[in-house]
């Protein structure tokens, strides 16, 4: 279906308006950048392009080892959320029970209440458990605020769910499991993969949970540059800040598209 | 009697089910033959779609038994069932093409790959999807989709087929179209097709017999021709075409006729079998319905004309009785009209009138009955 489109005529003051807007959110990313490509130490004036500063970003041990771990903690943790939040999600919406109104609400309570305390909270927790900060911990912690976002993605994908395609492929000789492999994961396929994105960007940049619950071995790249800043914003975080921007925009694009390819064949 | 148990394929026996508090089924006995097209009709809430689920293995029912093919299914899931189903809103899988759509039952009982080819294609054939074999079902018109609906089922080439209202989507001219494809398709397979429907039209057009039910209870089960001439209850007669329904009792009765005396007037008919006095509905269907300005032989009726209806073929005219019921006739467009506002005498063939033993009667009889056959057994014992 083509929706009618209406052609609209900018006014000058519109036009300027719009401009202010995008060059206010944009004009930062730039100026980072363009600074990550500078030959002059000091973020001031823009001196001559050199690569410098990636070749010694790649040196350092420590920046690459937090790489590292965010790579794995993300990964590992989108994984897990995935999995538990569809299933929380398909559990919701196929069962009636008692308490099934507070069951769902309360998921969504993690996400409401401010960051900080909910990093405080995981923190005494594990302390009160005895157990000493490492990359489980990290994990476990990712875990608890981003699974929350796929079963909201999942049950919006689930609403619009017609319960007699499940019937039907029962009916033509599937098993349960059959039936979820062949008939309802490849239909809630987009809302499954957009609930990880957002798992997984929630994750890679997490300052604030990551901040408690990290153990010394296990230091995330945010953290890290967080702790670069301290001396003052040097060239290899903008190099590494520019290499984050474009490496979320790739994976940006590609879960658009396969997103795109998922929805359109249905 | 050998010979019939052998060619009933499924049968229901004191079927019931109950969602919560609501009886949705009351104690449902039905027989089905192997190779007839049965439909199962009745006002949405009735029951219908229930049983055809129980069938398939959706539902359970909450007492009684199922037998398929002489096996009782009440352990048996869906994917177990040698049954097929083709659901109201096609339910067709949104991520397959309609290859992939019809394949799926075939797949999943792993018949080989260029088996699966050979029959998927030959149903594509079969329904007249040739060419579209990598369409989505998005990309689809309503009268497709239930196309690739129905191959989808037969392609598995089950020993029944249930369709819960399949044409209910349809807009009328693909309809009618549909209903005459199906009948056919039907003839040509030989398979057994449970077909639901609210459609009184499409029942009598496509069943070879029709089970009638309303509010959980079967109604009465025959050929179009029975329930349409014979209906036996009221219900029957009003929801199957229009009907004239006028309460009466029986006041004289003699070898081999009743006169039923109504609030209105009073009509002789030849039916035996009732007491005096019984309390009875009087069916007559507005084609039978004949006026007279002249009195007739058997009948003391009459009524007052009120409106013409022009409506094609006939022309459907209201009479007004003494008592404010209104009945219809239909007479053929080319007749002359009987003006507005005469008084005429209103009759009909005698043989066209269906007489009912209204509902407390029929608990009557049945109790009458019981007792006679207590006495039977009394005296074989005695």
């Amino acid at each position: 279906m083509k929706k009618q489109r209406r052609v609209h005529e900018f006014k000058p003051g519109s036009v300027f308006y719009a401009c202010l807007v995008y060059l206010f959110l944009y004009l930062p990313i730039f100026v980072v950048i363009a600074f990550s490509f500078n030959t002059s130490k000091m973020n001031i004036t823009f001196e001559g392009f050199t690569l410098e500063w990636y070749g010694r970003m790649f040196e350092n041990r420590q920046l690459m080892q937090s790489f590292f771990n965010t790579v794995i903690v993300a990964g590992v943790s989108t994984v897990l959320s995935v999995i538990i939040g569809t299933l929380c999600a398909l559990g919701l919406y196929k069962f009636e029970f008692k308490l099934k109104n507070v069951l769902s609400t309360s998921l969504y309570i993690p996400i409401v209440i401010p960051e900080l305390v909910f990093a405080i909270a995981l923190l005494i927790f594990f302390t009160s458990l005895n157990i000493s900060m490492n990359m489980a911990t990290l994990i476990i912690s990712h875990v608890t605020f981003s699974m929350p976002f796929v079963v909201i993605t999942v049950r919006a994908r689930l609403a619009g769910f017609d319960r007699s395609v499940e019937e039907a492929a029962r009916d033509l000789g599937a098993n349960e499991f059959r039936t979820f492999m062949r008939v309802t994961l490849p239909m809630i396929s987009p809302g499954v993969l957009s609930g990880g994105m957002l798992a997984l960007t929630m994750s890679l940049d997490d300052v604030v949970v990551s901040f408690f619950t990290a153990g010394p071995e296990s230091t995330t790249l945010p953290l890290k540059i967080l702790g670069m800043v301290r001396k003052g914003v040097s060239p290899d975080v903008n190099a590494l800040s520019t290499l984050m921007i474009v490496g979320t925009i790739v994976i940006l694009l590609t879960s658009t598209m396969i997103q795109g390819r998922l929805e359109r064949k249905m | 009697m050998e010979q019939t148990r052998d060619k009933v394929i499924i049968s229901l026996k004191n079927v019931d089910k109950s969602f919560e508090d609501e009886r949705v089924v009351k104690r449902l006995n039905l027989e089905i033959e192997e190779g007839e097209f049965l439909t199962m009709l009745g006002p949405s809430g009735c029951g219908k779609t229930t049983t055809l689920r129980m069938i398939a293995g959706f539902e359970y029912p909450t007492s009684g038994q199922i037998f398929l093919e002489g096996a009782d299914v009440e352990s048996k899931k869906p994917n177990e069932r040698d049954v097929n189903t083709v659901f109201q809103n096609y339910a067709l899988f949104p991520h397959m093409n309609v290859f992939d759509n019809i394949a799926f039952g075939l797949v999943e009982k792993k018949v080989k790959k260029d088996e699966i080819r050979r029959r998927v294609e030959e149903m594509i054939k079969l329904v007249r999807l040739d060419g579209l074999e990598k369409r989505m079902p998005s990309q689809m018109s309503g009268g497709q989709k239930q196309r690739v609906a129905i191959a989808r089922a037969l392609v598995n080439r089950p020993r029944v087929l249930l369709l819960d209202e399949p044409l209910g989507a349809l807009d009328l001219k693909l309809r009618k179209q549909m209903q005459v494809e199906l009948k056919h398709l039907q003839k040509q397979l030989g398979i057994t097709f449970i077909y639901v429907t609210h459609d009184q039209e499409e029942a009598l057009t496509m069943s070879d017999r029709i089970a009638v039910m309303n509010q959980g209870n079967l109604e009465q089960v025959g050929t179009p021709e029975e329930i349409y001439n014979h209906p036996e209850t009221k219900f029957v007669a009003d929801f199957i075409g229009e009907s004239n329904i006028i309460e009466g009792y029986i006041e004289e009765m003699d070898e081999d006729a009743i006169w039923v005396t109504m609030e209105s007037g009073k009509a002789r008919i030849g039916e035996r079998g009732y007491r005096l006095e019984e309390m009875v509905y009087l069916c007559v269907r507005p084609e039978n319905l004949k006026l007279s300005t002249e009195p007739i032989e058997g009948f003391r009726f009459r009524g007052q004309v009120k409106e013409h209806i022009f409506v094609g073929s006939v022309n459907k005219t209201m009479i007004e009785l003494p008592n404010g019921q209104m009945l219809k006739a239909e007479t053929p467009a080319e007749d002359e009209l009987i003006p507005v506002g005469t008084v005429v005498n209103v009759y009909w063939n005698p043989g066209k009138a269906v007489v009912m033993r209204t509902a407390e009667e029929q608990i009557y009889n049945v109790i009458e009955q019981s007792v006679e056959i207590e006495g039977m057994t009394n005296d074989q014992i005695f």
